[in-house]
């Protein structure tokens, strides 16, 4: 018996997260991650000038108002969006919950995540204005 | 029917070629016929060379997996006219080296699969005439999904992690594991637990879903790891936390 290796080995090619959209939208999602880290980041540096008195709060507000901030932060918000659909959409899957006996449906488990997320938007939104 | 599909199939010869080619056959058309049909077709009639294989037609047997037009599928459940006019694309499952033609060899998995111990472990095993494990429609139930596996390979066909990190044990073999951690006559998630908590393990995957999206059997092997996922980062907390003797 020969000891060569016949088989073809096929390489996984650069470029393979551009060949089905599905994995295009997980390549996207990774990605996303740096940009929450990024935002907050952007957060601790807020909470950092607020705590150091107008003179540096007024410094933060005039750097955020730059142009390449304001770009930065919408590209990072709008990867911010994917990240938190493709995330509660993947949820139901990884977390079975079983009440009285019966499974909860995945819309439910999705719904309760976005429901959470608005009560806590609205608590952080009057927080904020009070 | 006069009517007729054009295949293109990959064509990979040991003996003459350094990399797979297409090579094109044109088949009939017919309502009832599956790719795997046509691809029997030029076997018969046009092309012995041609290498694939396939047993059972029904998918049952999972030997028939293939790329086709670029999915990972039963050749013998995907039917032709679903791509009329064609042409249609048939190459080998992706990941996996390629033996001859559209034939994968699978030794990878045929390896990994035993590590997640698929199979029934008792602590004390009961006597024979004490009779069967019983088990109720609801303890069956509970793992019923994951045990519908074919080892059909699509999943690792579908799976980037697999194609880029080769050491990943992959969809099906958790899937598998999660089969018998889930069956009330089993009790040896201990030791499943010990393989797939280590990097190569449930670690592996970055959650993508397409093993999910391709499986025939919808065992959705997805749901399986990351289940998995929540099970061992318990266990590390466990571990962390408690005293050794509380452990488990
Ligand atoms: S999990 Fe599904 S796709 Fe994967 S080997 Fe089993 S049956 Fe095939
Ligand atoms: S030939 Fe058995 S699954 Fe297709």
């Amino acid at each position: 018996m020969s000891t060569e290796d016949l088989r073809y080995h096929p390489r996984v090619p650069v470029l393979w997260w551009t060949r089905k959209p599905s994995y295009f939208v997980f390549v996207m999602r990774e990605l996303s991650s740096l940009f929450i880290a990024w935002l907050v980041l952007y957060l601790l540096l807020f909470v950092r000038a607020v705590g150091r008195g107008d003179a540096a709060y007024a410094d933060f507000l005039a750097w955020a108002t730059s142009p390449w901030l304001v770009v930065l932060n919408a590209v990072a918000f709008a990867f911010l969006v994917l990240h938190t659909i493709t995330w509660f959409s993947l949820t139901p899957q990884a977390m079975v919950i079983d009440l009285g006996g019966r499974r909860v449906p995945p819309a439910v488990i999705i719904g309760a995540q976005y429901a959470a997320l608005a009560v806590v938007s609205v608590l952080v939104y009057w927080l904020v204005t009070r | 029917m006069s009517q007729s599909i054009r295949l293109r199939v990959a064509r990979y010869r040991p003996d003459k070629d350094t990399e797979p080619g297409w090579q094109e056959y044109d088949v009939p058309l017919r309502e009832e016929w599956t790719v795997l049909d046509g691809l029997n077709h030029v076997k018969n009639e046009v092309d012995t060379t041609l290498s694939f294989r396939w047993s059972c037609r029904m998918g049952i047997c999972g030997s028939c997996g293939m790329n086709v037009g670029g999915e990972p599928r039963l050749t013998c459940a995907t039917f032709l006219s679903d791509y009329a006019p064609g042409p249609v694309d048939v190459a080998p499952l992706s990941n996996f080296p390629v033996v001859r033609d559209l034939v994968v060899d699978i030794t990878d998995f045929m390896e990994k699969l035993p590590r997640v111990k698929p199979w029934l472990i008792r602590d004390e095993e009961q006597p024979v005439d004490e009779g069967e494990y019983l088990q109720s429609p609801e303890e069956l139930d509970a793992y019923k999904q994951f045990s519908m596996c074919i080892n059909c390979m699509l999943c690792y066909a579908a799976c980037p992690v697999y194609g880029l990190e080769p050491e990943f044990i992959g969809p099906a073999a958790i899937a598998l594991a999660e089969r018998y951690d889930l069956d009330s006559r089993d009790h040896g998630t201990r030791q499943r637990l010990d393989v797939l908590i280590e990097q190569e393990g449930v670690y592996g995957c970055t959650f993508v879903g397409e093993c999910t999206r391709v499986c025939p059997k919808h065992v959705d092997p997805a749901a399986a790891i990351q289940r998995y996922k929540l099970k061992a980062a318990q266990e590390s907390v466990k571990m962390f936390l408690l005293p050794r003797a509380l452990r488990r």
